[in-house]
């Protein structure tokens, strides 16, 4: 059994809200729209898509994170047996930081700037395993070294503006493994750091998630950080996973007419000189809802009427395993000529 | 830290001496002066310079300038031309009524203010956030001696329940220590004398809070908002530490930033303002003494008042970098 299964989950703000992310005023928007996917113990699992495709949206609503007013989040997300989204403010308090862990994108602004780092490790370890004083300390030190940060007992009394951006990743990251959580969402971990810094990072939570054995959801827009850390790949679009896969299977033979565009749109570097870009043409805004047929539709080189007959059913019309949502999918019989084949 | 308040004190000087010389210059450029204040609008010309002569007037003006920065270093203000005291002793008679309802004022504004302020974005949309929005809008708007004279007339005159004038009550006998009534008090013993003063305090404090109370309100309210919607809070949240942690450790120590800064402002310009609720009120503090002071064109006393308020601003204004650097690291000078 794994150990947290999403089924249908959905996040709609309300339109008239004037909150962050309540997005246009006057108009509802779902940000979610029935993600489902599954993460099993020690397994990594990989949330991809474009900005606005809702996979940050998803992390925080499985973390309990999102304002109560003025969204509401629909469907079930069952960690270890318990529905996260519907269980209460103080069970999912208990729960955050201990068992379910989340690392967040931009280190800087996720740390308090006026708090020495020690503190913001302490108090997560006071939290929860009821460490204090110098106890509290040592294990804190001893964290920071864990995640490859030198001298932890002068960088605890430090602050945030005087560590360097990987620095304070590690910090975060110390942070989220305080207390060996059996659930780790890291929403693009790497996106703020240079490339040799993103390398250590990735490295580092590779080796974090191996050692203790913990399941690990990796939201990014990276295909690169998809190929080098997840055994199993989910890409999202417009708020609803377009296609399940195994990480070899998908880049081997991406399948719907999206992830398709999004390997082929990455440049090579064993291409013939002055060989153009093959970007995935309009933005995510040019989408249809999916009740009326496939979001991509307005995008997909692809297309024919029979997109705009319903929301389309996963199938899996290329190997076991691997879920496709796509009524017209890239398979080698018809349009294998212009299958950009990336292996990993 | 140290070297922060040094710093602060060396500045100090150029600013307190450049305005020296443009309060100077401006009063010297003024028509009528001390001679005819005096006198009055009939003296003759030769009085008029008897007088010049004998306050030192009639001399160039950069000799009247070099002479009063020599006197500031004596901590010599000179003699106020309308009582004949020095500047000096009339500013320790009256400043401490002044400084004690300043700081009762402030101390309201920032009591009730914060908490307000606080909860009001909490519970933003709220009653309780409309009422300390719009309650803050009409503090701003009410002039300061209008209130006053409200106050004055609803708790004082109609209900009885606070003094309607003065610092103490006639007949109650205190030993004067500090100038300070409250402490005074507290000081010798003499508890019902504090009590006294304190509800004297009560109506000109609450008039001279309503503009800061109504800044700090707002501040702290926009100032919650903005850091209720920060990373850090996340983060914070995420780590399912207790809601009292979040909002103490993460949520109130980076709102109150701005706060501090606006109260230091705030504090300044209330030793000012204070002129009007002491009218009202009979206070007998430095504010009355200035606008008396205003009319008989007594520029010692002037000049020194505004070197004083000048002198406190910047001294407040280092109280705020302190307590600035104490919270907010990044500030801090390496």
């Amino acid at each position: 059994m794994s150990l947290l299964s999403v089924d249908a989950l959905s996040v709609t703000f309300a339109g008239h809200g004037t909150g962050r992310g309540a997005g246009r005023a006057g108009r509802a928007t779902k940000a979610v729209d029935g993600v489902s996917f599954d993460v099993a113990e020690g397994q990594v699992v990989g949330l991809v898509g474009e900005s606005g495709c809702g996979k940050s949206v998803t992390a925080l609503a499985l973390m309990g994170l999102l304002p109560r007013k003025g969204v509401s989040v629909g469907g079930r997300a069952e960690f270890d047996g318990a529905d996260l989204l519907s269980m209460g403010e103080k069970k999912i308090r208990d729960l955050r930081g201990s068992q379910l862990a989340m690392i967040f994108q931009d280190p800087l602004s996720s740390l308090n700037p006026v708090v020495p780092i020690g503190v913001q490790v302490t108090e997560i370890l006071t939290r929860h395993r009821g460490l204090k004083g110098e106890a509290a300390r040592k294990e804190a030190a001893s964290l920071l070294d864990r995640v490859g940060i030198p001298d932890p007992d002068r960088r605890l009394k430090e602050y945030p503006h005087q560590l360097s951006g990987g620095m304070r990743q590690r910090a975060l990251i110390a942070m989220a493994v305080a207390c060996a959580p059996r659930l780790l969402i890291a929403d693009e971990p790497t996106t703020a750091l240079d490339v040799t810094i993103q390398a250590q990072i990735l490295e580092l939570l590779k080796e974090l998630v191996d050692q203790e054995g913990t399941a690990l959801l990796m939201i990014t827009h990276d295909l690169g950080v998809v190929a080098g850390l997840c055994d199993q790949v989910n890409v999202l679009y417009a708020g609803r996973a377009v296609e399940t896969a195994g990480r070899r299977e998908l880049f081997a033979h991406p399948t719907h007419p999206y992830a398709h565009g999004l390997l082929g749109s990455i440049p090579r570097l064993d291409a013939p000189r002055g060989e153009p870009l093959r970007p995935i043409r309009g933005s995510i805004n040019d989408k249809i809802a999916w009740a009326d047929g496939c979001a991509f539709a307005p995008r997909c080189d692809f297309y024919t009427l029979q997109c705009l007959t319903g929301t389309p059913e996963l199938t899996e019309p290329r190997a076991p395993g691997h879920q496709v949502r796509c009524v017209n999918p890239v398979l080698p019989a018809d349009r294998s000529a212009d299958a950009a084949e990336v292996s990993s | 830290m140290l070297r922060l308040v040094a710093r602060r004190l060396l500045q100090l000087i150029p600013t307190l001496l450049g305005l020296s010389v443009l309060l100077f210059l401006w009063l010297n450029r003024l028509p009528g002066g001390p001679a005819s204040a005096i006198l009055g609008e009939r003296a003759t010309e030769a009085e008029v310079a008897r007088i010049n002569r004998a306050l030192g007037l009639d001399e160039p003006v950069w000799v009247q300038y070099g002479r009063f920065i020599k006197r500031i270093f004596q901590l010599d203000l000179g003699t106020s031309t309308q009582t004949g005291q020095p500047v000096w002793e009339e500013f320790t008679l009256r400043f401490p009524a002044t400084v004690e309802l300043s700081v009762a004022a402030i101390a309201i504004a920032i009591v009730v203010g914060v908490p307000l302020g606080y909860f009001a974005a909490r519970r933003r949309g709220s009653w309780l956030d409309v009422t300390a929005v719009s309650g803050s809008l009409l503090g701003i708007c009410i002039p300061v001696f209008f209130l006053a004279l409200l106050l004055k007339g609803l708790f004082a005159v109609n209900l009885g329940i606070f003094p309607s004038f003065g610092r103490l009550s006639t007949g109650i006998d205190a030993t004067k220590v500090t100038g300070f009534a409250v402490l005074d008090g507290l000081l010798t013993g003499e508890f019902d004398a504090s009590w006294d003063a304190v509800m004297h305090l009560v109506l000109p404090a609450v008039a001279l809070a309503s503009i800061p109370l109504a800044v700090i309100v707002r501040m702290t309210r926009a100032s919650v908002l903005e850091v209720l919607g920060e990373d850090y809070v996340r983060t914070a949240e995420s780590k399912g530490l207790d809601k009292r942690v979040v909002r103490a450790r993460h949520v109130l120590r980076n709102a109150l930033l701005p706060v501090i800064t606006a109260v230091g402002l705030l504090t300044g310009s209330l030793l000012s303002g204070a002129v009007l609720t002491e009218s009202v009120f009979s206070f007998g503090g430095i504010g009355q003494f200035i606008r008396t002071s205003i009319d008989a064109r007594d520029y010692p006393v002037l000049v020194g008042f505004i070197l004083f308020i000048a002198l406190v601003y910047v001294l407040i204004n280092l109280l705020v970098d302190v307590a600035y650097s104490l919270i907010d690291p990044r500030v801090r000078v390496h």
